[in-house]
């Protein structure tokens, strides 16, 4: 185990969090303003430039990077790793609930109906509730090694149990639309959405590398600041340890 | 001096599994409020539903297989959960058999205590939902047991997680549950599908996925489980 850094109770400006913000932002002034009207569904359509980056995030990107640290936590041990995994899975279950919301927005106008045990978003749901109750794993353990293992485990399980989710549930009919960009053929969007959709991925993927970048951090700061608790109890501990008269 | 070569793998787990549902034989607390929760779930789940509108036959695979999914919360709780008194944990730990087998021996006591709830709700519903049981006993114990191996291995690692954490048994449903869907969902659809007199053929890619979720949750769990106890 690597020494603590010292903790600095300076706050550091931030600048990759401010460039990322001002992307999503430029971004949503392009979907609007400079991105035509789809003909058959409408303004409607345009929530898919939020909805579609966070979906790929959330499901495959934040997913991916707490299973792969994960795997790599149970093998090499290091406390960095398990750092990485919680950030992600932190910010992955904010974009999947971005997702989660903005599908039952389209769904109201388009097919009629807030929700549908379509197979896409049956998966959905239950992946978001993997990461939920990671999340409740994670709060629940005091000791950071054994915090370590149990997500880890976790993380790994929940990975090998999204293929299964998403054979079973596509045995029921699917509704939700087929891909229309990540297909083997070529793409189906006229270049200037086409141009929107390559802007709101990036600006969406720069956000959460930013917002795990920053999380990261924050636990960085914690783990030091406990460390320096351990090695010199505070005023309170202190009185806390001594008997009542 | 006669030292006694330390019980293999599968001998080891054999022992553990005996030894758990001893204790259970024994106190029978466990079995007695699965079974009684079941009985308790059957009754309400057709009173709440309006028996006219929907057919029993409908209706039952679900019931039956939600039932058994939190019934078998119950008992999987217990499995580590009667390990925390006196720390009985450090002594099954320190004993000289291999940590896989301690795994295999919690989930083999789980497995029948599992089986037994089913052996008592299956026909129960049967009962009271008036399905035609005899014609499809067979396919339907087969189902019952792929469905059961695969809740049982998520289970008992899970079981082994939530009783070292702050919350304890009410973290295990909230990590288990996503894991029993395409357990619960296989089950249920290829229950209805033998009550509907459909051929067992029409089951058959139902029944793939249960198996290939036992094959690869029974290897994933085992191997996971050392990870869950050391320190």
């Amino acid at each position: 185990m690597t020494a603590p850094p010292p903790v600095t109770h300076r706050q550091r400006f931030d600048w990759l969090l401010t460039v990322a913000v001002l992307a999503v932002g430029a971004t949503f002034v392009r979907a609007i303003f400079f991105t035509p009207v789809e003909a058959r569904q409408g303004a409607a359509q345009k929530i898919f430039y939020i909805h579609a980056p966070s979906a790929f995030i959330g499901l495959y990107v934040a997913f991916g990077l707490v299973a792969v640290a994960g795997v790599l936590y149970l093998w090499l041990r290091d406390e960095r790793l398990d750092r990485i995994a919680a950030s992600s899975a932190e910010v992955g279950v904010v974009f999947m609930t971005v997702v989660l919301l903005t599908g039952p927005l389209w769904g109201k106008p388009i097919w009629g109906t807030w929700w549908t045990w379509d197979a896409r978003l049956t998966l959905t749901l239950f992946i978001w509730f993997v990461f939920l109750g990671y999340l409740i794993l994670r709060g629940a353990i005091d000791d950071t090694g054994t915090r370590a293992r149990y997500s880890a485990v976790l993380g790994v399980l929940g990975a090998l149990l999204v293929p299964f989710i998403h054979l079973s549930v596509y045995l029921f009919r699917t509704l939700h639309p087929m891909p229309i960009i990540l297909k083997p053929s070529e793409p189906s969007l006229p270049n200037s959405m086409l141009a929107t959709f390559a802007l709101s991925f990036s600006s969406f993927l720069l956000l959460f590398v930013a917002l795990v970048r920053a999380r990261y951090r924050l636990a960085v700061t914690v783990d030091a600041l406990e460390a320096e608790d351990a090695a010199e109890p505070s005023p309170i501990a202190a009185l806390r340890a001594e008997p009542i008269h | 001096m006669s030292m006694r070569a330390p019980p293999g793998t599968f001998a080891a787990a054999a022992l553990i599994a005996r030894k758990d549902l001893a204790i259970e034989f024994r106190t029978r607390s466990a079995f007695l409020a699965a079974i009684v929760f079941s009985l308790l779930a059957i009754a309400i789940f057709y009173f709440a539903w309006d028996a006219t509108a929907v057919g029993a036959t409908d209706l039952a695979p679900g019931v039956l297989w939600v039932i058994f999914t939190f019934s078998g919360l119950l008992g999987l709780h217990r499995s580590f959960g009667v390990e925390e008194a006196d720390r009985a944990i450090d002594a099954l730990l320190a004993s000289p058999v291999e940590r896989e087998s301690v795994f295999l021996g919690k989930a083999l006591a789980n497995l029948v205590f599992v089986l037994g709830v089913q052996a008592v709700a299956i026909p129960a519903v049967a009962l009271f939902y008036n399905l035609p049981l005899t014609r499809v006993l067979g396919p339907l114990i087969g189902v019952a047991v792929l469905a059961a191996i695969g809740l049982v291995s998520v289970g008992t690692l899970f079981s082994a997680m939530a009783v070292n954490t702050r919350l304890a048994e009410l973290l295990l449903p909230v990590l288990a549950l996503p894991f029993f869907v395409p357990i619960v969902l296989p089950a249920a659809q290829s229950t209805a599908r033998l009550l509907a007199g459909r051929p067992a053929a029409e089951a058959m890619s139902w029944l793939r996925i249960l198996i290939a979720f036992d094959i690869v949750f029974v290897v994933a769990c085992a191997l996971a489980f050392p990870f869950t106890l050391e320190d």
